[in-house]
């Protein structure tokens, strides 16, 4: 079989696909995207962008416990919105393998917080496996499936950037298990699938009798490993960092942990036994090392790995060097420049047909509440007419709570302002509580047709499905009325009439009531493909 | 370190077409059988800003990034990024770059002296010029293939697996014109 060369996320797709998975749901978010996109590239597996995380895995349970194997693709912080059905998918199980490809984010390359997701396995109570490169990654995806089917329970992949984003060889499998074609079925199981108390209360004890099982068998798992190589030095680490720490240190000895939820403790106990000193190397919080220190093991690893950003070879050699371990030491001094050099910080695209808004916004001197994506990029200069930016859909219901606050209720100074993927994630929500609860505010969307932060692709307000199939747009002027705002608070502007934007904005700020503006304006990058295409 | 593994930096700016050299960079060394590595970063920091990709390979490769000061070559499409990644760079590292200057978003001025920072620090820099390369090509789609041409006179994998990966990723009608360029990229000196 021809070797190829895969990103991480290209692997987990092919592993999924080898796996034979019928459906993959999703929501964009870097670094996970190209998962979804991937997958959609092979034949016979349903795949959809769904509105947010939280939908895109309640779709998969659906799916998964009708007997199709599916997949569902977040990064990191999608896991929040998405925490409340895991909690309780973990309760219910499958029929057929449902894995959670999630992506981390360490050193918030692309992210607002560098949250470490494997506490969700813990808490949710659900197995989690990490691999080390795409080779990994494939793999993993389809030990993933197999272990949600014996186990009964959603698995989560997780993943990090340097995984996601970075490329190694991958040798395909030989033959898949793929049996395509025939649809699937649900069958009824009331105290299996139906929530309630008494019966969640039942499936509470099996979750446990479950984690209990794992726990025993993760010891005799093969993704689990002790390579042993000089006994003075002994390394736990997983993911991205057991590459680190192989390049530094080829020659110590590892237990290489393939499940990082739950441990192998007997396996860790052995290690221990065999190694004089052990090290654990993991990025972000001390998720192994606690574990590791509650079994009442001498171990070391936050004390000298940061608990912010990502590792990398340096990171990892120089603290273990100062300790007096030998290993792949530098021969030559690395150059150094003394010449301070101005950053290239992100910046709003030039031609982006909403730089007027932000413009529009600096000059009025609005408080304006930001949201995630491209426009976050308001913030900086030269426009810095932006004031918070927490997580999907906050805009809308953080300029809720200032005004509450602030207690104006006749003069708006706050605005809301999003995109349009945003504001279908979790912005509907948002623009109901307010229209309910009689705000005064004014809610901008800034619709460009395209998810474009995270590589242009389609959503609810965009016509066009995963494939590119044409599919119904939201009607904001409808939505607007049926939530209750008043006709005339409702406008459309073109993106492009610069000077219309700013005296709209400023005739719906001095207007009683809820408003809602929709500035409309192609993303020019999206625009020059297509007409590159035409 | 004496590992048997290769580490190139390609640093640019973004949109200057990094990631796809970068791609046929990798894949060229996977098809010479070695195992191969790349790393580089997608998203917002990339918006206008430094844009990076590690490539490594030899018989085996762990780390996807290169440690600071072990990059073999340092090949910048950007003068600043050049030094702004200098650490990577050792005083036997070979620096490639070309003699091309983008302003970043907020500055009023772009820095001087950066050649002459860059030579200070390295007796091994060469500095290629653009407009010299692109006389000799067809289109200038062709630019960043063209300078994989002239990396390829010190990169030692064979002309084969370099046709082969630029096959596989120019996209499909471009190759001639691509192969074309990559051989006055070898040409230039």
């Amino acid at each position: 079989m021809d070797k190829l060369l895969l990103s991480g996320n290209e692997a987990i797709a092919l592993g999924a696909f080898e796996a034979g998975v019928r459906v993959g749901t999703g929501y964009p978010g870097t670094p996970s995207t190209e998962i979804l996109e991937h997958l959609t590239t092979f034949p016979d597996v349903y795949t959809e962008w769904s509105v947010n995380e939280k939908v895109a895995l309640e779709v998969a349970i659906g799916a998964a416990i009708s007997g199709s194997r599916s997949l569902v693709t977040m990064k990191h912080v999608g896991l929040n919105v998405a925490a409340d059905p895991l909690f309780t998918a973990s309760y219910i199980g499958v029929k057929a393998g449902l894995v959670i490809a999630c992506a981390d984010d360490p050193n918030m390359h692309s992210s607002q917080n560098e949250q470490d997701n494997r506490n969700y396995a813990f808490a949710a109570k659900v197995p989690m496996v990490e691999p080390s490169d795409s080779q990994e990654a494939k793999d993993f995806t389809a030990i993933a499936f197999e272990i949600s089917e014996v186990y009964d329970t959603p698995v989560i992949l997780r993943s990090t950037t340097r995984i996601s984003h970075s490329m190694s060889v991958v040798i395909p499998a030989q033959d898949s298990v793929r049996k395509n074609g025939d649809s699937t079925v649900f069958e009824r199981n009331i105290k299996k699938y139906v929530m309630i108390p008494s019966y969640a209360r039942m499936r509470h004890v099996v979750v446990e009798e479950r984690m209990r099982r794992l726990e025993q068998d993760v010891n005799n798992l093969d993704i689990n490993r002790i390579e042993m190589g000089d006994k003075a030095l002994g390394i736990i680490t997983s993911g991205i960092s057991y590459q680190y720490v192989k390049e530094m240190y080829p020659d110590a000895s590892f237990l290489k942990l393939g499940m990082v939820y739950p441990l192998p403790e007997v396996l860790i106990r052995d290690f221990f036994s065999k190694v004089e000193r052990v090290f654990i190397v993991e990025e972000l919080d001390p998720f192994i090392e606690l574990r590791v220190k509650a079994m009442g093991l001498e171990v070391e690893g936050k004390k000298y790995f940061s608990l912010t950003g990502e590792l990398n070879p340096d990171a990892v050699g120089k603290p273990l060097s100062a300790l007096g371990y030998k290993g792949n030491g530098k021969d030559k001094d690395e150059l150094k420049t003394v010449m301070e050099l101005p950053p290239r910080p992100p910046s709003l695209c030039p031609g982006c047909p909403h730089r007027a808004v932000f413009k529009a916004l600096h000059k009025l001197g609005l408080t304006v509440t930001g949201d995630i994506g491209c426009y976050t990029l308001g913030a900086l200069p030269p426009f810095t007419s932006m004031d918070t930016c927490v997580d999907m859909g906050a805009s809308i219901t953080l300029s809720q709570g200032i005004e509450i606050a602030e207690g104006r209720d006749r003069e708006k100074h706050t605005v809301a302002i999003l995109g349009d993927s945003t504001f279908a994630h979790s912005g509907l929500t948002g623009l109901l509580n307010a229209a309910y609860n009689n705000r005064n505010s004014l809610i901008i969307v800034l619709d460009n047709g395209t998810t474009a932060m995270t590589g242009m692709q389609p959503n609810p307000l965009s016509g066009q499905r995963i494939n590119g199939d044409e599919t119904v747009v939201l009607d904001y002027q409808k939505l607007g009325e049926a939530v209750g705002i008043e006709n005339d608070h409702i406008v459309i502007v073109d993106a492009y009439k610069p000077d219309e934007i700013e005296e709209t904005i400023t005739n719906l700020v001095r207007k009683d009531g809820l408003s809602l503006l929709v500035i409309k304006g192609l993303c020019v990058i999206l625009r020059r493909k297509r007409e590159r295409r035409s | 370190m004496n590992n048997g593994v290769h580490n190139i930096l390609m640093v640019g700016v973004g949109g200057q077409g990094i990631i796809l050299a970068s791609d046929i960079l990798t894949l060229t060394a996977m098809f010479s059988g070695y195992d191969a590595k790349k790393s580089e970063i997608h998203g917002m920091s990339q918006r206008g800003g430094s844009v990076f990709s590690h490539i490594r390979f030899g018989d085996k490769v762990y780390s996807p990034t290169i440690p600071e000061g072990e990059a073999h070559i340092l090949f910048s499409l950007e003068e600043m990024e050049t030094l702004r990644w200098l650490s990577y760079a050792n005083p036997e590292s070979l620096i490639i770059t070309l003699r091309t200057q983008i302003k970043p978003v907020m500055v009023e001025h772009y820095p001087s002296g950066i050649e002459e920072e860059l030579r200070k620090r390295s007796s091994k820099v060469r500095f290629l010029e653009p407009a010299e390369l692109r006389e000799n090509i067809d289109n200038n789609k062709f630019f960043n293939v063209a300078l994989l041409g002239v990396l390829s006179e010190h990169i030692d994998l064979p002309e084969e697996s370099w046709r082969q990966a630029i096959e596989k990723r120019v996209p499909k009608g471009s190759f001639d014109g691509n192969w074309k360029a990559f051989q006055t990229g070898k040409k230039y000196s």
